[in-house]
């Protein structure tokens, strides 16, 4: 007798497509290998490789941990488990620009809430969630430096701050 | 020694330990999840904690991690203090809140750490009221089940897996609240040992995925000593039956070889033992018959021949093969190994038991500083060492602690200090092996290059043993950096066997240490050997095989009685079949059904090692018992399976022997090296307050139904005549003291600690040795100073033209062993059959593909796999493999496209 299907294919769950086989660029490698060369030790690389991969595709997609990590001396889950243990290490594909709301206690205190709801009805989407033209991502982080400044948030690299739910709109119609 | 104050109470603990692993020695209780004897301390889930005082006047005190301080002299702590208590509770749910609850149809339930901690803390009402989160589980293979939705996010995981064992396909994802243990990618666990995740796991995340389909809680199923017949390290084990099938085996502590853990081959290939198509009837050419009838027609055969020669097994107990040799007498009984294994061993007990090293403990092992491994594979043939070298590798962190004066359990300060820097090891063998990864370099070559580079190591530590002539530069600057690194270790270990089939590398071996001995008495040497009990079979000097099969052949010999072996693992098959057609009449005892027993006209059902009483001598010369986990005839009379010994003591009725005692004793007075075997654990007449030890657990529950099927009323339950041990859950189990002997230990379990944890209770000190001493008797007393070995080989040469090449044994984890490899789960995980040929080769052989490989005239058609590692000149086949025909040492082969 077969084994039962107990478990469930994640493969199957979470609807992956058919992704054309990853290849690292010349340029990836390259720049992985520059980033390699700054540590004793290969390993001690892999936040720079993530990013470097990131900064040219916007998210590190499932195929780059394998070679990524061959790179480093390592094998793919412990890079996958660097990947994911930092949320702005991307492993889903994320929209032309990534708005991440401080959702950190001062910025709760004066005002989040307000900004997230505002967010939410002009964007249509919610925390980890992609517009359907893939303008904007929307995220929370904890914590931007700007405690003084609350509510803040950054769209991409750009802090803005002293958010109301009349400017807010405004601030991230900005990025086409 | 430092003195601390528990709960007003004063103790003598180690200083060195923590406060955790110093109150457990006491056998005081406190609750814990990621702190693990074998792992050490991280502080990662809090449920440790206790109060600590400055003094003894100090009142107030301070919550601290018991697991992460000193047990330094005059330290006060409080483990009843009610806000300690109050805060475990709290940890305990805290961990909990997205635990589903689901122990009903858990399968840890039952063995479950996380419940025993449950109960320890008295958290038994949870406030927490909203939506869980809820994780997807991956397929990790045959092995294990994943249940992600029970973690509690302890990290003993990863921990073992990756720091402990060195795989590095599992992994730990997320951070914070959001969690997940598991690989990059669904699939197969990639390690050899990932099945000990089942026992490390303190709740139901990785469970026994091969006990799944037949399941049966803990305390429900009737268990005994036993010892792992996959190899010749002979791990403790605990196998557990229900309904006449083995369903579980799990790992039984021993202080000195397995530990905490086992390797997958040992933990998951018990499946042999319950295969239908096993023989448990008698036969007569083919036909089930009686067992009277069948000892009948055997007593004919014996009677009527003209010669009787009998053929042992190394994987049968001393009982079985000593009960046969008394049966044909000394100079009838030939070696059940193939004829040079045979002589490997010969050449290993000489080294082991004869010479000035005697074989170290894998506990031992963990402690050396640096490793040569010599022609073998050791993650295939003794897995378990494979593992404690691993640990040797990586002592260099509680080296580097030793110097920062940080204390060796402070497991995340270790691997901060140690890196990817670890105690040298080398691996030198026939092709690659699954230790590579932790070499400081390796050799590939032919077992006469390592023979060689062995021969001059050993010369370079000591100028008197031979030199090797002829050597090329390379060989010269390895050997020299091998030599310089062993010679400079306060514990070197040197580690080859009888697996690449060479007694020159042996030899090699034990002149390298024999040759650091001189210097260092903390030299150790570990030879590995083909079966479970190689040695327990060379030490009642059988002949060698090859005369058996010409005795046959010639007609000297016209019946043969074959104990527990499949004749064609051990010879070509031409020659195997040229004895047996000279045979008259072929009786073989065996549990499994082979080529062999195929052929026989009797064959009588031989009990598995789950089934049946013996005594096996692992690579240390240590005798071990295993114990009859349960009796098959209480399910189904007809059944007829028993010992090998049990039969061979009703043909030989004038033996007089009726118990295993009888014959353990006639062994020990008759063999004189064997004498210790009686003590290898207590006899039949053994008591504890005059009571026989329970194979079932107090909890026990259904025995009155399980006959309900063949009639209503509950028959008596089996005696046991030949052990302390009774078929029943009543008789000494334990529960008002913990003071069994440890080779009588059937199962773990103290009162409030289900799980395997409670391993912990019967040790002298936590991870230790257990209590009243680890089981077994080292039958070895220690030999003396031997002359150096001194036939150095001449160096292999490649044939280089034409389609000879050399064929050397590739040994693997999984399929090449001969019962386990029945096990479909095993079988699931065993790659098929192939040739492996250097990529140098390829064009000289003309394969691609597949290749046909003729060796002692027998024709075999395989795939192809192209080695960047093995020598020129030489094939590799996978030993044991079905499909693959049996090749003696040093034959060649002719390979051609296939």
């Amino acid at each position: 007798m077969s084994t039962p299907e107990t478990v469930v294919k994640l493969a199957e769950l979470t609807g992956k497509t058919q992704e054309a086989p990853f290849v690292l660029t010349d340029d990836e490698r390259h720049e992985i290998e520059h980033e390699i060369a700054h540590y004793p030790d290969a390993r001690a690389a892999s936040i720079g490789a993530l990013k470097i991969i990131q900064a040219r595709r916007g998210w590190v997609p499932d195929g780059a941990l394998e070679p990524v990590a061959k790179m480093l001396g390592i094998g793919a889950a412990e890079l996958e488990g660097v990947a994911t243990f930092y949320s702005l290490i991307y492993r889903k594909p994320v929209g032309r620009h990534v708005v991440k709301v401080c959702d950190s206690i001062t910025c709760f205190m004066v005002g989040y809430e307000d900004i997230k709801k505002t967010l939410e009805q002009h964007l249509g989407i919610t925390h980890g969630q992609t517009t359907a033209d893939g303008r904007f991502t929307m995220l929370p982080i904890c914590c931007i430096g700007a405690c003084d400044k609350g509510p803040a948030l950054m769209v991409d690299d750009d802090l803005h701050h002293d958010l109301t739910p009349d400017n807010v709109v405004g601030i991230v119609e900005a990025y086409k | 020694m430092a003195t601390i104050h528990v709960d007003g109470k004063q103790y003598d603990v180690d200083g060195a330990d923590n406060l955790l692993q110093a109150c457990l020695n006491l056998g005081l209780d406190i609750p814990y999840f990621c702190w693990h004897p074998a792992l050490g301390s991280v502080g990662a889930c809090r449920q440790c904690a206790v109060k600590s005082f400055r003094d003894e006047n100090d009142k107030m005190g301070r919550i601290v991690m018991s697991c992460m301080t000193p047990a330094s002299n005059g330290t006060y702590i409080s483990i009843d203090d009610e806000e300690a208590k109050a805060f475990r509770a709290t940890i305990v749910e805290f961990l909990m809140t997205n635990h589903p609850h689901d122990c009903p149809v858990c399968e840890e339930g039952g063995h479950c750490h996380l419940q025993d901690m449950t109960v320890m803390t008295q958290h038994h009402s949870r406030s927490y009221r909203f939506t869980k989160r809820t994780h997807l589980n991956q397929d990790l293979g045959p092995f294990i089940g994943h249940e992600m939705n029970r973690c509690i996010s302890c990290y003993r995981c990863v921990r073992y897996y990756k720091d402990y064992a060195g795989g590095t396909d599992l992994g730990v994802y997320g951070s914070a609240a959001n969690v997940y243990f598991g690989r990059a990618e669904e699939g197969t666990l990639e390690s050899e040992f990932s099945g000990n995740l089942t026992e490390v796991c303190p709740t139901g995340v990785f469970t026994d995925k091969t006990h799944s389909e037949r399941y049966t809680r803990k305390w429900d199923m009737q268990y005994a000593p036993s010892i792992c017949a996959s190899c010749s390290v002979g791990c403790n084990v605990s196998p557990g039956e229900r309904y006449g099938e083995i369903r579980r085996v799990e790992n039984r502590y021993h202080g000195e070889l397995n530990g905490y853990f086992l390797c997958d081959r040992g933990r998951f290939g018990y499946g042999y033992t319950n295969l239908k198509d096993r023989p448990r009837h008698p036969l007569i050419d083919g036909a089930t018959v009686t067992s009277d009838v069948a000892l009948g027609a055997a007593r004919g055969m014996i009677n009527g021949a003209s010669k009787v020669i009998a053929i042992g097994s190394p994987r049968a107990s001393v009982e079985a093969n000593y009960a046969l040799r008394t049966m044909v007498g000394a100079a009838s009984f030939y070696d059940g190994h193939a004829t040079q294994e045979g002589e490997l061993v010969k050449l290993a007990l000489q080294i082991v038991r004869d010479g000035p090293v005697p074989a170290t403990t894998i506990t031992a092992m963990e402690d050396a500083d640096a490793v040569l491994v010599l022609g073998e594979d050791i993650t295939a043939t003794a897995p378990r060492m494979a593992l404690a070298v691993r640990q040797a590798a990586r002592g260099k962190g509680r080296a580097l602690a030793d110097e920062k004066k940080v204390s060796d359990w402070q497991a995340i300060s270790l691997a901060d200090l140690l890196q990817r820097d670890s105690y040298p090891v080398f691996v030198a063998s026939v092709d690659s092996t699954r230790l590579d990864d932790i070499a400081h370099a390796t050799v590939r070559a032919a077992p006469e290059d390592l023979a060689r580079l062995g021969f001059a190591v050993a010369n370079l530590l000591d100028a008197s043993s031979p030199a090797v002539a002829g050597l090329d530069e390379a060989t010269a600057a390895q050997a020299k950096a091998i030599a310089d690194a062993l010679a400079a270790a306060k514990k070197p270990l040197i580690i080859s066997g009888t697996g690449a089939g060479s007694t020159a590398v042996m030899q090699a071996a034990a002149n390298i240490a024999w040759a650091l001995k001189a210097k260092n008495d903390a030299t150790g040497l570990a030879l590995t050997l083909p079966e479970a009990n190689s040695y327990g079979l060379a030490m009642l000097e059988p002949q060698p095989l090859a005369d058996a099969l010409e005795a046959l052949a010639s007609g000297a010999a016209d019946t043969l009685v074959v104990l527990e072996n499949d004749l064609y693992r051990r010879a070509p098959k031409a020659v195997v079949d040229a004895a047996l057609a000279k045979v008259k009449s072929l009786i073989v005892i065996d549990h499994t059904a082979t080529d062999a027993t195929a052929r026989a006209q009797v064959v009588l059902p031989a009990a598995t090692v789950f089934e049946g009483d013996g005594t096996v001598v692992n690579y240390e010369g240590r005798a071990q018992r295993h114990f009859q986990v349960y009796d098959p005839k209480y399910y189904d009379a007809s059944l007829a399976q028993v010992e090998s010994w049990r039969w061979l003591a009703v043909l030989e009725a004038a033996s007089g022997w009726k118990i295993l005692d009888d014959i353990t004793g006639a062994c020990a007075t008759a063999v004189s090296g064997l004498a210790g075997i009686v003590d290898a654990a207590p006899g039949a007449a053994f008591r504890i307050d005059g009571l026989k030890i329970a194979r079932e657990p107090h909890r026990y529950s259904g025995r009155t139904a399980m006959r309900a099927n063949q009639a209503v009323s509950e028959i008596r339950q089996p005696v046991d005549p030949d052990t302390p041990l009774s078929f029943s859950m009543e008789g000494y189990n334990g529960v008002g003291g913990l003071d069994r002997p440890a080779a009588l230990m059937p199962y773990a379990w103290a009162p409030g600690w289900n799980s395997p944890q409670s391993w912990n209770k019967f040790q002298q000190e936590i991870g230790g040795h257990l209590r009243g001493g680890d089981p077994g008797k080292l039958l070895f007393a220690g030999g003396a100073t031997q002359a150096y070995f001194t036939d150095v080989p001449a160096a292999f040469t490649p044939s280089g033209s034409g389609s000879g090449f050399r064929v050397l044994p590739l040994h693997l984890h999984f399929g090449g062993d001969e019962l386990s490899s029945r096990a479909e789960p095993i079988r699931e995980r065993a790659s098929t059959a192939f040739v492996a040929i250097a990529r140098a080769d390829v064009a000289r052989a003309g394969v691609n593909g597949h290749a046909t490989v003729s060796v002692d005239g027998e024709l075999v058609q395989l795939p192809t796999f192209i080695s960047d590692t093995l020598p020129a000149g030489t094939v590799g086949l996978p030993a044991g493999f079905a499909g693959v025909p049996f090749v003696a040492y040093g034959v060649d082969a002719t390979v051609s496209g296939g």
